[in-house]
């Protein structure tokens, strides 16, 4: 993001993606802006900016809306990015905004014809009494050009909020889910779209429950996943029924009668769900942990990690101040041996999977430049106070990372604190144990 | 933010609670999270479409204070004093327990460090509160009818009247849009601006970055007023 324009509410960024390579990484914002990153190839002749990112397009994606029917605004805010696996030169994106899903077609420029043999280069026509003898226009390389097209739109497919898109990987259909709908669409067709799951009771008043996130699975292309705001996830086979209302396996974990409180269901709602890598397991975000979830064992999940356990007594400030509805995403690393998610104060978290270790990371100008190492943070909770430990009444609440991203394959992570984007790389020890 | 090792004392209301010094009454929280829900509810006119997920979640947290609160047979009509006699010593708890557990299932329960107490000074604001939104809304005031078959009814009412408001915003609703607006409405707004900011510091923990958000009810007042204007722009040039 460029530093000398001020901060604005437009600039927040609402996702982070990398595309199934990592050498693009993909941003949208609340003002409807995508802006692509590319990791510069690593070079001998500059080898301290080997592998940075740098800005590599920058489009309006959506653009704010009015809904005449119900005299409501549709926010232009992209609340996700999806790559398409990339099949010829050109890279495609889905980009979608609370109603509306778009594909992208991002291309390349570097070359243009020269010597043409009717207009001359300003793209006059020639007096024709001046051309003598033919000849065959040449391309010439040029400055590189990032064009964007939008090549698809569709629209009209959801009453509700869609809160996740996902790509099959059949690499022909991909789905859309809003709060009480999920949508099958064909990539190349943009009027017609099959609901495949259905949760909105007859009568509205009746309804207790929302779907929060959905994914396809990666390898089997008629599985996918949907999770709730009552803290389920449901596991669904496109083959079984045209309509998946009826789940093939529900995952739930029992809820423990000693921890009961009035917060008790807002905390359990699944605020994000992923498949690992391998296709095995599921992870997902609730509001205080992260939870890996093994796709042959409904009954809980097999791992729970604390993400930030200390805001389990403040649970009525966060209440009060809607910061236990944010939504918080969760990411895997490549080898899904490591788990990221974000929280408060800039914080992020990782657990690794294998030794039990975590930590705790800030994003933040003040406490890294470029090229240092991260310091790990941590958060007091009475006790023992260490020298820069931060207490759990300093943290602050605006500035949380709900947005992380993970490259497919290598140590290089994506944090969006607010406006900001950081961009993290493991070059000394590739290998996170 | 309280000074620490500073006792408050908690007074008058908590007359029936000898022996447990300055231990608030769980009634009393409860009730509280129960119009903090109500108010969150309430003020979804934005010109944005409301979050579902969110008002679904607040939406369920009603239906169980509600739903515990008619088991308890407590209502709110009734006098405070009433209601800490009547509770048994074994309901009373710390004031973590609106965050940690529902009932007091345990035996013990640890005296709270008091800077950690803000339900105490809200008390007082408590009826305030109460009293703005009957003007406002008169099926709130289900909670001071004395029959509970009643209260659900006109509780649940108030619950579907929401959700049809979030499901369809059709031009008939914009007649409801209208009929909302009459004085009282902005002196409820004025009543929560000043109940929000007061209490955000002392309702929950004190903790220091919410006294740096914006208090939600006088940007939704603006936005309100907003609102009906771009209304009324719509149906002008319709």
């Amino acid at each position: 993001m460029p530093s000398h324009r001020m901060p604005s509410e437009a600039d927040i960024i609402s996702t982070v993606e990398f595309n199934h390579t990592g050498e693009l990484l993909a941003t949208g914002d609340k003002g409807g802006r995508v802006v692509i990153f590319q990791r510069e190839p690593e070079s001998k002749n500059a080898p301290h900016s080997q592998g940075e990112y740098d800005v590599y397009s920058t489009f309006q994606s959506h653009e704010p809306e009015f809904d005449y029917l119900k005299s409501l605004e549709i926010e232009e805010k992209i609340n996700k990015i999806k790559w398409l696996p990339q099949q010829n030169a050109a890279h495609s994106l889905l980009s979608t905004n609370d109603k509306t899903i778009k594909l992208w077609k991002i291309t390349e420029r570097d070359k243009r014809p020269e010597g043409y043999n009717l207009k001359d280069e300003e793209g006059k026509l020639k007096d024709l009494s001046t051309v003598t003898s033919l000849q065959v226009p040449v391309l010439k390389p040029m400055d590189l050009m990032v064009e964007v097209s939008p090549r698809r739109i569709f629209a009209n497919g959801h009453t509700y909020h869609i809160n996740s898109i996902s790509v099959n990987s059949d690499c022909e259909t991909y789905m859309s889910a809003d709060d009480l709908r999920i949508n099958l669409w064909h990539l190349a067709i943009t009027d017609r779209s099959f609901n495949i799951v259905d949760i909105k009771p007859a009568n509205m008043e009746d309804l207790t429950e929302v779907i929060t996130a959905s994914e396809f699975h990666p390898h089997h292309c008629n599985l996918f996943v949907y999770s709730s705001s009552k803290g389920s996830l449901r596991l669904c086979d496109m083959r079984a029924a045209a309509l998946c209302d009826k789940h093939s396996k529900l995952f739930e974990e029992p809820e423990d009668p000693s921890n009961r409180s009035f917060f008790s269901e807002i905390i359990s709602s699944v605020s994000d769900v992923k498949f690992s890598h391998s296709g095995r397991y599921m992870l997902t975000r609730d509001y205080l942990t992260v939870k890996v979830w093994d796709l042959n064992m409904e009954a809980r999940p097999i791992e729970t990690y604390q993400v930030h356990d200390y805001l389990r007594s403040k649970l009525c400030s966060l209440y009060e101040s809607d910061c236990i509805f944010d939504k918080f995403e969760c990411a895997w690393n490549g080898s899904d041996s490591v788990i990221m998610t974000g929280a408060y104060n800039n914080f992020f978290r990782m657990f690794d999977r294998n030794t039990k270790r975590d930590v705790t990371l800030e994003a933040s100008r003040e406490s890294s430049k470029p090229r240092a190492v991260l310091k790990p943070r941590r958060v007091c909770v009475g006790g023992k106070r260490r020298r820069d430990d931060i207490s759990v009444d300093s943290l602050d609440f605006t500035k949380k990372i709900l947005h992380t991203a993970w490259h497919p394959a290598e140590n290089i992570i994506a944090i969006a604190a607010t406006n900001n984007l950081y961009i993290f790389q493991d070059k000394v020890n590739s290998d996170m144990h | 933010m309280f000074a620490r090792g500073l006792k408050r004392k908690y007074g008058d209301q908590e007359e029936g609670v000898e022996g447990f010094g300055t231990v608030p009454s769980y009634c009393l929280q409860r009730q509280s999270l129960l119009d903090m829900s109500l108010v969150k509810l309430q003020l979804c006119h934005m010109l944005v479409e409301p979050n579902l997920c969110r008002s679904v979640l607040i939406a369920n947290t009603v239906r169980q204070i509600q739903e515990e609160m008619s088991r308890d047979g407590v209502w709110h009509g009734m006098a405070p004093q009433n209601v800490e006699q009547r509770a048994p010593i074994d309901r009373l708890v710390s004031t973590e327990i609106l965050c940690r557990t529902a009932r007091g299932t345990d035996g013990e329960h640890p005296t709270p460090e008091l800077e950690d107490d803000p339900l105490q000074s809200s008390a007082s604001e408590l009826p305030i509160v109460s009293s703005a939104q009957g003007q406002r809304n008169p099926q709130s005031s289900l909670w001071e009818m004395d029959n509970p078959q009643e209260n659900r009814g006109s509780f649940q009412k108030s619950l579907d009247q929401i959700f049809e408001t979030l499901e369809n915003k059709s031009p008939s609703s914009v007649e409801e849009l209208f009929s909302d607006v009459d004085s009282s409405y902005y002196d409820l707004d004025t009543v929560l601006t000043g109940m929000m900011s007061g209490t955000k510091p002392s309702l929950c923990n004190g903790l220091e970055s919410f006294a740096a958000a914006p208090p939600p009810p006088s940007s939704t007042c603006k936005s309100d007023l907003a609102e009906l204007d771009h209304v009324v722009e719509i149906l002008v040039e319709t």
